[in-house]
């Protein structure tokens, strides 16, 4: 009996903290963030990071400029562990906004989970933004108009990433008879590329050597030993987490200089260079964003929010790798879309369709880079109905043993020779699922 | 006192077979199953329907299949979520092969599909038990998950192995929004719980018990043994190959072969661990433990606690949490949620006398 009333009790209490956690107070007049970050599993420290960087961003704005032209930014969070239906979890938990404010769009930096709420964000308009990553195709807005792969998607990455090569050899054409290997996580987002670096290998006259690593990727002997043989001229890590460090340590037990390695945008941070100790010195990898403090914009975060003890970041001194700086990168991206929107549909909080047609308009110039103090960080980009990436260029960084150097300038993907194939793939999927794609000619 | 089961008398053989004898029981069915179908899709919102009630049916199928298997016919298997992949592999590649198949066609295809993979991996159970069949099983959890990424044929060609779920449609009517998908996925899961509930009562879910309990002894007194594993096998591969599609189609809307890795077989394994062995109600309980805990503990230390601690720590703490009272239940109830079910039943019986 007294069993009973102690269960009983249990199920009250809880009851009662679950009608608390959703009962909603009207507050109004706030834009909100839904944030589907993960900070424990075996991706943490990019979720710690980007979203440390992200939320840091966020606070900037509310403190610095009192939000965007008065409208605060609200967030909260929701932990996925990268796992996919927790995303989809998050997804549906946080979509509907916060104490009465809005949600602008979603930004789950994952793959699985970006694919799992393509459709739903869709449904239910809210735009998809996978900075750096995501489904290739979607970059044709016309038939994905909530989905913005930011800046580069995987295609333009390997397609930057010939180019200097090229580049490297003294011109494209030098690239005949040269020997690439590629070695490729073993998911999704490791496999995304292929078919175009075939296509590319087939051009340009080069011989491509593809290797698969299988997650998470703690064992790569044997697909050392046959780079080892083959000798090729480069070798393309495309790694993720665990396997980027193992790689770099690999390669030196086998003798392959790690200055002819080039790590793809997620084996680009301190993370991955770090853990490999020597064995990472002169390790080259692209990136969308030098990592550094030096920036004005950062210089703003670190004066405003960390200076203040408010910085999201568990370890301070993680402020201004690679991953933070994505957040911030991130946060510039979305604010500048709900300010856009705001320009056409009023200062006020917006739903998700109309901070959409902020994103598709995105346009920063040197200019306006400078005025939000993000010039060198973030590059040029103008984003349009039919084109949701908007940048396609990446600088090549390299790892001193300590900390990365920037080693070039901007270079640009062939988006048009990409165009095509994107176009190929997105059609396909619009016969596949019945959806007419819209006429870009008649957006405004 | 509540619970009065005196003077119900079968005076037929027809009532003596049902599977729910007390009319408190079937009562309580009834009304369960007007507010799933009648009440729920009307008073239920995105989130309870996408991120909760979904979940929890084809997960609830899932324990079903495996506690046929392991608490029915007691063969352990560590191969759940490889028999859903092919479940859901195949119904999305027949969906292609053959245009035009009928959804719920294909959710069946997918398992007979499976209940075929479920069978050849089963042939090593004639020979070893108990542990050394578990690491024979998990032999078809990392070939099925190696088998699917590495040829894209399983995917349709694409090269990065992610299948999308086909237009939900049953005779032309579409169950794509979230309470048509929660009815669709209903609508398989009840008729293959009603299967499994006749089936246990059945001579095979007999001879299962016999295997389970001695199998010297069951072949001894004439069960035959390759027979009654075999099937064993295929039929638990069967649901959860249907579970498998649920989750790709139903749930997802995408999938990709490493969501039916190692941990979701795991957690397949726990659902019946917690939830009961050899119980049908135990699939249901342990599933929402599974499904439904952590989320509450998100919710509540996400209004309770944010501010307090850094969100990392956080979510380390819920996880602690959540093993703690995994640990709790299971040295308070060894039997899973289901046997501590009947516990109060036989309580509620006596009360207000002491038990």
């Amino acid at each position: 009996m007294k069993n009973h009333l102690h269960t009983l009790k249990g199920a009250v209490v809880l009851a009662l903290g679950l009608a608390a956690a959703s009962a909603t107070a009207q507050a109004g007049g706030e834009q909100y963030f839904p944030l589907q970050s993960y900070r424990v599993g075996p991706y943490a420290a990019g979720g710690t990071g980007f979203f440390g960087g992200f939320i840091d961003y966020l606070q900037y704005v509310n403190i610095k400029e009192g939000g965007v032209n008065g409208v605060k930014l609200s967030w909260s969070e929701c932990e996925t562990e990268y796992v996919v239906e927790k995303g989809v979890e998050c997804y549906e938990r946080l979509k509907k906004g916060l104490n009465g404010a809005p949600a602008a769009a979603t930004n789950p930096l994952s793959v699985g989970i970006a694919y799992a709420t393509l459709e739903r964000s869709t449904a239910d308009k809210l735009p998809l933004i996978t900075i750096n990553h995501g489904r290739t195709d979607s970059t044709d807005g016309s038939v994905f108009p909530y989905v913005f792969p930011l800046q580069l998607n995987p295609y333009s990455e390997v397609s930057a990433i010939i180019n200097y090569i090229g580049q490297k050899s003294g011109g494209l054409a030098k690239l005949k008879g040269k020997k690439i290997a590629v070695l490729y996580h073993g998911s999704p987002y490791g496999k995304e590329t292929n078919p175009i670096l075939e296509l590319l290998s087939k051009k340009y006259g080069f011989q491509l050597v593809s290797l698969e690593v299988p997650h998470p990727g703690n064992e790569q002997q044997s697909q050392w030993l046959t780079i080892r043989q083959q000798k090729p001229d480069w070798v393309i890590l495309r790694g993720w987490g665990v396997m980027n460090p193992v790689a770099l340590k690999t390669a030196q037990k086998t003798g392959y200089p790690a200055d002819h390695i080039i790590g793809n945008i997620w084996s680009n941070s301190e993370e991955d260079a770090a853990p490999a100790g020597a064995a990472a010195k002169g390790f080259i990898s692209i990136t969308t964003h030098p990592s550094g403090t030096q920036f004005p914009v950062l210089q703003g975060i670190k004066k405003t929010v960390l200076d203040a003890g408010k910085g999201n970041l568990a370890d301070a001194k993680r402020f201004g790798t690679v991953y933070y700086n994505l957040g911030v990168v991130n946060g510039i991206l979305n604010v500048e879309a709900v300010r856009l929107a705001q320009a056409k549909f009023g200062k006020k909080p917006l739903t998700g369709e109309q901070v959409r047609w902020g994103f598709e308009h995105l346009h920063f110039d040197d200019k306006r880079l400078k005025e939000v103090g993000a010039l060198g960080l973030l590059q040029p980009l103008q984003l349009s109905c039919a084109d949701h990436e908007g940048g396609g260029a990446v600088r090549f960084q390299q790892w001193d043993g300590q900390q990365w150097k920037v080693i070039s300038p901007w270079v640009q993907a062939d988006r048009k020779l990409l165009r095509p194939i994107i176009e190929d793939s997105s059609h396909k999927y619009a016969k596949e699922k019945g959806i007419t794609p819209r006429d870009c000619s008649k957006e405004s | 006192m509540f619970y009065q089961e005196s003077g119900q008398f079968s005076t037929r053989y027809r009532q003596d077979g049902r599977a729910l004898r007390l009319w408190q029981q079937r009562a309580a069915l009834w009304a369960l199953l007007l507010l799933a179908f009648g009440l729920l899709p009307f008073i239920g919102n995105d989130y309870w329907f996408s991120a909760i009630l979904i979940p929890f049916l084809v997960l609830s199928l899932a324990g079903l299949g495996l506690n046929l298997l392991t608490g029915y016919a007691g063969q352990l298997s560590l191969g759940s979520a490889a028999f859903m992949a092919v479940g859901a592999f195949a119904s999305y590649k027949l969906q292609f092969l053959l245009p035009g198949l009928p959804l719920l066609l294909s959710f069946v295809a997918g398992g007979v599909v499976a209940a075929i993979v479920g069978v050849v991996f089963g042939l090593p159970s004639l020979r070893i038990k108990g542990f050394y069949l578990l690491v024979s099983t998990l032999a078809a959890q990392f070939f099925v998950e190696w088998l699917l990424t590495k040829f894209a044929w399983f995917s349709n060609g694409n090269e990065s192995g992610v299948i999308t779920a086909p237009p939900l449609l049953v005779a032309g009517h579409d169950f794509g929004s979230p309470a048509g998908r929660y009815l669709l996925t209903l609508s398989v899961v009840l008729p293959l719980f009603v299967l499994a509930a006749n089936l246990v009562r059945s001579s095979l879910g007999r001879n299962w018990m016999a295997v389970r309990d001695m199998d010297t002894a069951a072949a001894v007194i004439g069960i035959p043994i390759l027979r009654t594993k075999l099937l064993a096998f295929a039929i638990s591969s069967f649901i959860l190959g249907v579970a498998g599609s649920l989750w790709a189609f139903t749930y997802l809307g995408t999938v990709e072969p490493h969501g039916f890795d190692l941990s979701r077989s795991f957690q397949v394994l726990f659902i019946i661990i917690l939830g009961g062995m050899g119980s049908i109600l135990g699939n249901f309980l342990g599933a929402a433990f599974i499904v439904l805990l952590p989320i509450v503990l998100s919710i509540l230390s996400g209004s309770l606690l944010s501010g307090v601690l850094p969100a990392g720590q956080l979510e380390n703490l819920q996880k602690i949490i959540f093993g703690v009272l995994i640990i709790l239940f299971l040295i308070k109830e060894p039997d899973g949620l289901a046997r501590l079910w009947q516990g109060w039943r036989a309580r509620a019986r006596l009360w207000p006398l002491r038990f």
